[in-house]
């Protein structure tokens, strides 16, 4: 138990709290239970991922929970029970060489399953898998009484937990429902694309044949090549028996951290390294790398899903000032298209600009996605950016769109409350885990949550 | 809580009239996310007036949200600088009330003649603006700490650097509370808190109102704006206008029959 600084990924924000590693649900129920009777407040913290302020509780208790994976035997149908401190790499490496997938894997496998369904991640196949949280068939979780609850789907409870951000309970394990694979590795296409609007044709295209589909977007180029970008699309490899699963099958190559390749940044990066100018140059040169023509190829699920886990700790190339990440989602080609167009005319350097599609939303009252386009954007955090993103927000916002819980660092309360009108409703059903407001993040007294 | 691009929610004055203070609470509000102001000092025209402009500032922006009726709040405390023992009583529920990002310490007294023959008011420009403001950064500072995060404005001025004869009484009050800053700063270090000392030369504004302005003289409002960038960290001493620090530099080191012969 001790008094430390705790950061988003960004490094943008930060609080200082008293974290706490308790070795057992029984010391995790008096924490609370202690909370609740002297009136301060606790929040669990996975792998530290969010990128603002959702995994902060200034002033209060931040809980470790500890241990290593723990991942059941796979039952039929592919039903799995998961530790919450399970990583989503620690689950594909325990499940992969028989031949089980994740159902959704975020951009990095550095995400433990309890972040994963609080904030219910959504990937590369959410046109045709959805999030994480619509492949739960339940949750295990400790509510702000000290209590152990089995929420299933259906109960109106589990909406308040799978999307919650950590505030309706303290995660404890899941079931899930894994996918078949037939190999280790992805069949994957890419493919340049000149502006916006063929990004967007390409990227809706593909979304029809393939499993997993993703555009990097080029905001910086002007004109004519704004938007343009490359579109990168995947399958898992069709199985034949000699190469599907080889003895030491493991997702290899750009695994990040347990991977001999991978390359650490450095600790200390002069602020400013990324900037607009560097930035362009990076732009340029990776839109110059991609195959003008589509290049189909065979490549390890490391390499895939979590390119950005090669680099670790690449967050620290931001310098001192941090970054922010704003992820926002819009129903309509035209919300998309005014969006790029906004940033872009406002100078908003973005950095590994990610754009998606999404399918059908699954209910959840704090679930992110809804259907249509989702942009991700990392941007320095200087402050001269601020209006621009409040337009942006703006533009969201009348389009029927939101932002990210995960990744905020910067919206405002009233903004959030329009962007999710079941906000109330999620409210309601938090009461019923946690009447006495035990669990309080930073993310949410800034948005007032 | 200030977010990722250092807008601030809430913000507590002590020294409700001063003119950098308010300086300092409109650019903050311009960030769009100012919720809660709450105003500590004196019963009077200056705190008055800074409660009707703090609460013009909220009810605009909240219409320029489009966010009409909830607009924030403008909380007035009562709170003398001299009277210590009610320092904890008058700021501890205003902490217990929510959080504070950013508290601006802008209480402060100017003495009248550059030379006092009176000792007892000699030593009231001492205990208000050394004595009374330790102890207020100590109670604001202990509730900063409950609560991991946190930013303290401690206004100084350029005159705590090297004593004048123009102004020694007033440079060497405010020497203590710029000491005491510093200090402040380094304890508060593993805490979440920072602290930043805001040394402005001379400031055009109604404290200095009817005296010829010193070389390098700023506006309330550029002091304001050189706080506002300099939040929320890291803790550090901000020269207003920052060609001061150069300027304080050459003073500090010149020889005694040199410096009194400068007209200042």
């Amino acid at each position: 138990m001790r008094r430390a600084r705790v950061t988003g990924w960004g490094r943008a924000t930060a609080s200082v709290a008293t974290v706490v590693a308790p070795s057992s649900t029984e010391e995790l129920s008096q924490i609370i239970t202690r909370a609740a009777a002297d009136g301060s407040h606790v929040l669990a913290r996975g792998l530290g991922r969010a990128y603002g302020d959702a995994a902060q509780n200034a002033g209060g208790v931040v809980v470790r929970l500890s241990g290593p994976p723990v991942v059941s035997p796979v039952a039929d149908g592919g039903l799995v029970e998961v530790s919450a401190t399970t990583s989503i790499g620690d689950l594909i490496d325990a499940v992969l060489p028989l031949g089980w997938f994740v159902p959704v894997t975020p951009g990095t496998a550095h995400v433990s399953i309890g972040g994963a369904l609080a904030a219910d991640v959504h990937g590369k196949n959410h046109h045709r898998h959805g999030s994480i949280g619509s492949h739960v068939i339940s949750v295990r979780v400790m509510d702000g009484r000290g209590d152990v609850h089995d929420l299933a789907r259906d109960d109106p409870a589990f909406g308040a937990v799978v999307g919650g951000m950590g505030l309706a309970g303290i995660i404890l394990s899941a079931r899930l429902r894994l996918r078949r694979v037939d190999s280790a590795t992805m069949t994957v296409t890419a493919r340049r694309t000149d502006c916006l609007a063929e990004t967007m044709h390409v990227l809706a295209e593909d979304d029809a044949a393939h499993d997993y589909t993703v555009a990097w977007l080029d905001t910086l180029a002007g004109g004519r090549r704004l938007g343009r970008g490359v579109v990168t699309s995947g399958d898992h490899t069709d199985g034949s028996a000699e190469r599907a699963f080889p003895s030491g099958t493991e997702r290899a190559g750009g695994s990040g951290g347990r991977s001999r390749r991978s390359v650490t940044a450095p600790p200390w990066t002069p602020v400013g390294l990324l900037n607009r100018g560097t930035l362009a140059v990076f732009n340029e040169t990776y839109y110059r790398t991609a195959p003008a023509q589509f290049r189909t190829q065979e490549t390890s699920i490391g390499a895939f899903f979590h390119p950005l886990d090669a680099v670790s700790g690449w967050n620290r190339l931001y310098g001192r000032r941090g970054f922010l990440q704003y992820q926002v989602a819009v129903p309509g080609d035209e919300d998309l298209v005014r969006l790029v167009t906004l940033l872009h005319a406002r100078g908003v350097p973005g950095f590994l600009g990610v754009l998606k599609r999404f399918g059908g939303a699954n209910g959840l009252p704090l679930s992110f996605p809804i259907p249509g386009w989702t942009l991700a954007l990392d941007i320095p955090a200087v402050a001269a950016f601020a209006p621009a993103l409040d337009e942006a927000d703006e533009l969201v916002t009348l389009a029927g769109g939101r932002t990210y819980l995960a990744k905020d660092a910067r919206t405002r309360p009233d903004v959030l409350a329009a962007m999710y009108p079941d906000l109330p409703r999620w409210r309601a059903l938090r009461a019923t885990l946690d009447p006495d407001r035990v669990f309080r993040s930073d993310l949410s007294r800034r948005l007032s949550l | 809580m200030i977010d990722a691009l250092r807008a601030v929610q809430s913000v507590l004055v002590i020294g409700a009239g001063s003119d950098i203070a308010r300086a300092t609470v409109r650019q903050l509000a311009a960030g769009g996310r100012l919720e809660r102001v709450v105003l500590a000092g004196r019963p009077g025209r200056g705190r008055d007036a800074a409660q009707v402009e703090v609460g013009r500032l909220l009810g605009a922006r909240s219409m320029a949200n489009g966010t009409n009726g909830t607009a924030g709040s403008v909380e007035v405390v009562d709170l003398d600088i001299t009277d210590l023992a009610h320092h904890e009583p008058s700021l501890g529920p205003v902490f217990g009330a929510g959080d504070i990002d950013v508290v601006v310490l802008a209480a402060g007294v100017l003495p009248e003649a550059p030379t006092l023959t009176d000792p007892l008011a000699a030593a009231h420009v001492m205990s208000t603006n050394a004595g009374g403001c330790v102890s207020a950064l100590t109670v604001v500072a202990a509730a900063m700490r409950r609560q991991g995060h946190g930013s303290i404005v401690v206004l100084s001025s350029v005159a705590a650097e090297r004593p004048r004869r123009s102004n020694y009484l007033y440079g060497a009050s405010k020497a203590g509370l710029d000491a005491f800053s510093r200090g402040l700063a380094e304890d508060l270090r593993p805490d979440g808190v920072t602290v930043l000392t805001i040394r402005p030369g001379f400031v055009r504004s109604s404290m200095t109102a009817g005296l010829t302005p010193a070389p390098l003289a700023v506006d309330p409002a550029d002091v304001a704006t050189a706080i506002v960038a300099a939040l929320p960290g890291p803790s550090r001493v901000v020269w207003v206008p920052r060609a001061m620090r150069g300027v304080m530099s050459v003073l500090r080191h010149l020889p005694a029959p040199v410096f009194r012969r400068l007209p200042l």
